[in-house]
């Protein structure tokens, strides 16, 4: 088998490298938490507690959804946490 | 004016010209190629070496021997085979090969032999891939490599090679570099090409890259919501049912263990989709795809319905295509649920029967949540045909017998939590929205039974999430 063998890439083809993730913060206390939810039934009741309990530690929420579960969140959403919030918390409930 | 001829040693035809390519040349007015051996044909001194097809495949020669006369650089005569009234038409020369039969067929060109049009139009023509080439270590195994590089749903691949992407671009008129669409969930572009390449690792044969075509394309359809069905817990995947002449002509099953394995067309295309989204979209299982069990369907889950009866109307029809179409109609479903009833021999019994299976469809409880698909059997069909019942009587039929009164249905009754909205007490309340039981003809004779496929349970979200259908181009 001297003859080079080649196959063509199924995929993508997006960049491979593995990127380092961003340190959580040492501190909350400054920072604004985003709570993004997916918008399935009940998710708000538990994003509800949650946004409940960091509140009453004096914690800065800010609360998002994305118009449906079964598609992707659209630009301006992701956009908006981006530039409003130090720290983001996507949930699932069910 | 010059003359070029293209032959082959093996052909028989090409042999008996000889002495009439011999004195072409020696009035100096031949260029004459041989695909086979340059020795050839000795009474002429031998030829130029064609054995890589280079002359032939730029000359599109379908037969040997072809003669051409070339005016000004550009072809403006051709025969084929020997016809002496053909070959003193392109010469000009009266009285060629005057010992020789008047008529005698050529052979054909190895330029045409199985796969070597694509072999060629790779190595001389205009098709250049554009995927990044991977290079295969000459001790590695191609698909042990594919499986290393994430490109398999856990079993083997066909390796993707140029030549058998190109002979994938074959089934195809459209241009490679054509776009399809973004693939969710990372919403990469997909090109035929990638496409194609995927194809290629499906199993696929070229003749069913239309259908592979037409199916991305109903799943890149918004409608179709095809990133919420591979990120869903639920068990749903892409189920495609193909209607019309393509089924026939790739030879796909609508009968016996039509849902089941054993049939390559059925088996390949739908996995075609499901490696397209792990590959180019990134969509993959404990990743995005975030269903708790899943179903073996999602590996493929592609049938054809059976069409054999002129008195049915296909699904594809009652959903609005034109009669003869192929079409794609793509649900998100789940697996199969077989539903045996072997004592009705009335329609309106079988159809209250069958009712009360797809009453199970999602939840007993539930309604107007998921929909479902109702494979009709051979034997099952017959019960109702027998009765003078088609399409529209039978699904008249099954629409009456799914509406439940809504008090068994609420949350708490019948000591069940699970159930609707108790505010729909009072209410009739059907099982299934409008449009959302698709009833298919498919299957082999000798069983009272019939097959539930369920829906995803998104599908209650019945404007965001729709059934579609696409139809199948060249």
């Amino acid at each position: 088998m001297n003859e080079k063998y080649s196959m063509r890439d199924p995929t993508a083809e997006t960049a491979a490298a593995m990127r380092e993730r961003v340190a959580p913060p040492e501190d909350l206390s400054k920072a604004t938490i985003g709570l993004m939810s997916i918008s399935k039934e009940r998710s708000h009741e538990f994003l509800d507690t949650l946004e409940a309990r960091l509140a009453g530690r004096g914690l800065a929420v800010l609360r998002f959804a994305k118009p449906t579960h079964t598609k992707p969140a659209p630009e301006n959403v992701l956009a908006d946490i981006v530039e409003r919030c130090d720290v983001a918390v996507v949930a699932l409930a069910d | 004016m010059e003359l070029l001829a293209i032959v082959k040693r093996e052909c028989e035809t090409c042999q008996l010209v000889g002495p009439v390519l011999a004195e072409l040349k020696k009035r100096g007015r031949l260029e004459l190629w041989s695909q086979d051996d340059p020795a050839f044909p000795e009474v002429a001194g031998g030829s130029r070496d064609d054995r890589s097809l280079e002359a032939s495949w730029r000359n599109k020669v379908e037969i040997v021997p072809t003669l051409i006369r070339i005016e000004g650089g550009r072809e403006v005569d051709r025969a084929e085979g020997w016809v002496r009234a053909d070959w003193e038409r392109v010469t000009g020369v009266a009285g060629l090969g005057a010992s020789l039969p008047a008529f005698k067929p050529g052979c054909g060109s190895r330029s045409l032999e199985p796969g070597m049009p694509e072999r060629l139009a790779l190595r001389f023509g205009d098709l250049k891939l554009a995927s990044r080439a991977i290079m295969v270590d000459p001790m590695d195994d191609p698909i042990e490599v594919a499986y290393d590089r994430g490109w398999s749903d856990g079993l083997p691949v066909v390796p993707p090679t140029d030549l058998r992407i190109a002979r994938m671009l074959a089934g195809t008129t459209r241009k490679p570099g054509e776009a399809l669409g973004l693939i969710p969930p990372n919403l990469a572009e997909c090109t035929v090409e990638k496409a194609a390449v995927n194809a290629v690792l499906a199993g696929c044969r070229p003749e069913y890259f239309p259908v592979v075509l037409a199916t991305i394309e109903a799943a890149l359809k918004p409608e179709f919501s095809m990133h919420g069905l591979l990120a869903t817990l639920w068990f749903s995947g892409p189920v495609i049912i193909v209607n019309g002449p393509v089924a026939r002509r790739i030879g796909m099953n609508s009968g016996g263990n039509a849902l089941g394995q054993g049939n390559r067309a059925n088996a390949t295309i739908g996995r075609a989709l499901q490696l397209l989204i792990r590959n180019v979209g990134g969509g993959r299982p404990q990743e995005i795809d975030r269903a708790v069990l899943g179903n073996p369907g999602k590996y493929t889950f592609c049938f054809a319905e059976d069409e054999s009866d002129p008195a049915w109307i296909p699904l594809n029809v009652a959903r609005g295509h034109a009669r003869g179409a192929s079409t794609v109609t793509l649900f998100h479903g789940d697996g199969v649920q077989g539903v045996a009833d072997q004592k009705s021999r009335e329609p309106e019994s079988l159809a209250r029967s069958l009712a009360m299976a797809l009453c199970a469809v999602g939840h007993p409880k539930l309604a107007e949540t998921s929909n479902a698909i109702l494979v009709l059997s051979p034997d099952h069909y017959a019960i109702f045909r027998q009765a003078g019942w088609g399409r529209p009587e039978i699904e008249a039929a099954l629409r009456e017998a799914l509406k439940r009164p809504g008090r068994d249905l609420v949350a708490g009754a019948q000591g069940v939590g699970e159930g609707i909205d108790p505010a729909r007490a009072e209410e009739t309340v059907d099982k299934f929205r409008p449009g959302g039981l698709l009833v298919v003809r498919a299957g082999g004779e000798g069983g009272l039974m019939s097959a539930i496929i369920g829906g995803w349970i998104a599908q209650r979200r019945h404007t965001e999430v729709q059934i579609v259908s696409q139809e199948v181009k060249s």
